[in-house]
């Protein structure tokens, strides 16, 4: 019994809680994208391109802020240009989103070998250049409480401020996408964008702001990965997290509380993986890590099949719009 | 992409027509680029002290692509570099289609075997310079429980394992060694926040000292292990400098030497298996300013007591690659 209640003890939950913020935050990236029609590929790019300006400016000015700026500055540049490819000139958004991916990595490593000559990664951070764990008040006089004080020490508190930015994002997102103006217009144009025309509101406007703001969340993910997970920036770190998130969105069905839920699930199977002894005592016998590695696959996969529920994406996603004459 | 990579052979082509005649040798460096602060590095600074020591000059050239390998090696041999140098068990199929075709000129590649008249395969025992690693964890270990971080899940990877857990174990029979591989492709050796979570599960199983073999991961692995306040230990070349103080050692892997080496025996080098181990200081672990204060005289006697008796061959390091298992830890 106490075997398998540790699956779900605070140090295994704490992991899940930071490995599910940067998929959180890329999630609600995609969703945003997703829904007003724009499918993108390139959330993994993006994150790769801000994680490496955060830290590279972080570094040069020591300033933790300017460097988030400067990675959502990074991401949201690759965003226009994907807007410039996808909306404006109608090209195909899968191949746009791949040529980012393939620009941000090529790009990042090249930058950083003739600013930094490290081989590609930026020199570590210190102190104000990164985002430190928030301790909550009486965290440390709270700790011997059994169950409570833990929770209340490391669980709850103890994330960096990006980690709190990124939950708030939900309830954020949702209210916009379902209870603003903007949001439906929004929804409407990735489900039909000649309604959305035909009432007089410009589609390539609307795809665009969504694509923005796409832009501005894949920053803060990435700047969290390299400035307050990590002391740095090295080649490749997103590890394929963009792609993880667009799994996670797919699960979620593009909408924001089961992004919650579902990037909260991923992010416990990565941290379940971490600790193969934990699923040795509990379960009895030695669980393949690999299979927990592809579980986030799977589960999307069975999703899209439409085993649990039908999940539809947005019926104009993945469709340039144009104007009827 | 693909212009970007015509562009460079171009690029590459050109750089190596202008340099031809005199037998200079020629060294060739690995994707992650001369300045890696690990592998390719180390690789540089051999080639480099060669340089310096005898007057001589040398051709290199950095790989962008992939498919840049075949090329460079016929554009080096064609120019009349003798010997050409390679770092990295990735040249390990180039090598075999090209060698044949220049009987005369000489080629050494480093970390695999290639089967050839005129090829020096370099191979490093890293098991037996990290057994010595072990040793010194199991001795600064305060709770009895050591860990390590391996890249990328393969035969290679888990030598250096192996050879941690059978130092640390005999260093200390009671000591408990885990071990966890970061992932099963190549986005494992970049994955340094998946290392530092690692790292952070590994600590609160009771270890306080992690050895990283894992290239770029390992940067989130020492990272981490720095703010936790426990030790680590680094890998490759001299990591110690990254967290002075809070690196207990690194496991060289001395490719300079070997590098040095290739260059220094010319074209008369000898070809074969050329295997580096300790009794040639092919590895061994890094001593310095950064971790004088980690080490303590017990620990360091033990150490150089057990590297002898490797050299002797009083102890056999089992290396894992040799039958797929290890005595002293459970994969």
């Amino acid at each position: 019994m106490w075997d398998f209640l540790n699956l779900f003890s605070v140090p295994v939950l704490e992991t899940s809680i930071r490995l599910a913020t940067p998929l959180l935050l890329a999630c609600l990236a995609g969703l945003f994208s997703e829904r007003a029609g724009i499918f993108d590929i390139g959330l993994e790019g993006k994150m790769l391109i801000a994680a490496f300006f955060s830290a590279a400016i972080s570094f040069n000015t020591g300033s933790v802020w300017l460097g988030l700026g400067a990675g959502i500055l990074a991401s949201v540049t690759l965003s226009i240009i994907h807007g410039l490819a996808s909306i404006t000139f109608r090209g195909n958004q899968l191949i746009s989103g791949v040529a980012i991916n393939f620009l941000a990595a090529g790009m990042t490593v090249l930058i950083a070998q003739s600013w930094f000559k490290q081989g590609g990664r930026t020199p570590q951070l210190e102190g104000a250049a990164r985002f430190n764990p928030i301790e909550f008040p009486f965290a440390e006089t709270f700790m011997p409480v059994p169950v409570a004080g833990p929770v209340y020490a490391s669980l709850i508190g103890g994330h960096a401020l990006l980690v709190y930015v990124a939950i708030a994002m939900v309830p954020l997102t949702w209210w916009v996408l379902f209870r603003t103006r903007f949001g439906l217009r929004l929804r409407a144009v990735g489900e039909n964008p000649a309604a959305v025309d035909t009432a007089g509101v410009s589609v390539v406007g609307l795809r665009n702001a969504a694509v923005l703001i796409c832009g501005v969340l894949c920053g803060l993910a990435g700047a969290y990965l390299a400035t307050a997970l990590q002391a740095g920036f090295v080649k490749d770190m997103t590890a394929g997290r963009g792609y993880i998130a667009l799994a996670a969105l797919i699960f979620a069905k593009w909408r924001p509380w089961y992004a919650l839920a579902a990037c909260l699930l991923f992010g416990y199977l990565q941290a379940i993986a971490l600790r193969p002894d934990l699923l040795t005592a509990a379960f009895g016998f030695k669980v393949q890590i690999q299979l927990l590695d592809a579980l986030p696959y799977i589960l999307t996969v069975v999703i899209l099949a439409g085993f649990v529920g039908k999940a539809i994406p947005p019926r104009a996603g993945g469709a340039p719009y144009v104007k009827e004459r | 992409m693909t212009i970007m990579t015509k562009l460079m052979s171009a690029a590459t082509g050109l750089a190596l027509t202008a340099t031809a005649a005199v037998a200079d040798p020629a060294i060739i460096f690995d994707l992650g680029g001369k300045f890696d602060k690990s592998f390719n590095e180390a690789a540089f600074n051999g080639a480099s002290r060669w340089a310096e020591e005898t007057g001589g000059t040398f051709k290199e050239i950095e790989l962008q692509s992939d498919a840049q390998r075949e090329q460079a090696l016929r554009r080096f041999a064609e120019s009349g570099a003798n010997p050409i140098v390679m770092a990295g068990f990735a040249f390990g199929s180039a090598l075999s289609e090209v060698a044949p075709d220049y009987p005369d000129t000489k080629f050494a590649i480093i970390d695999m075997v290639v089967d050839q008249p005129n090829v020096r395969s370099v191979v490093f025992n890293e098991h037996e310079g990290s057994y010595l690693a072990g040793i010194m964890a199991a001795n600064a270990s305060e709770t009895g429980t050591v860990s390590f971080i391996g890249g990328m899940d393969i035969p290679l990877i888990r030598r250096f394992a192996c050879g941690y857990a059978q130092g640390a174990k005999a260093a200390n029979a009671d000591i408990t060694v885990i071990s966890n591989m970061t992932g099963t492709t190549g986005a494992a050796w970049n994955d340094p926040v998946k290392g530092s979570e690692l790292t952070k599960a590994q600590i609160s199983q009771g270890s306080d000292v992690v050895y990283a073999a894992a290239g770029g991961t390992g940067l989130g692995v020492l990272q981490t292990a720095a703010d936790e306040g426990i030790l680590s230990i680094g890998v490759d070349s001299n990591q110690n400098y990254l967290h002075p103080g809070k690196v207990l050692t690194s496991m060289l892997k001395r490719v300079d030497n070997a590098v040095y080496k290739a260059m220094l025996d010319g074209t008369d080098m000898e070809t074969g298996f050329n295997v580096m181990d300790l009794s040639n200081r092919g590895v061994g672990v890094a001593l310095d300013e950064n971790n004088e204060g980690l080490v303590t005289y017990a620990m360091l006697s033990e150490t150089y007591a057990a590297a002898d008796k490797i050299i002797s061959g009083d102890i056999k390091v089992h290396d894992y690659m040799s039958d797929e298992s290890c005595p002293a830890l459970d994969f």
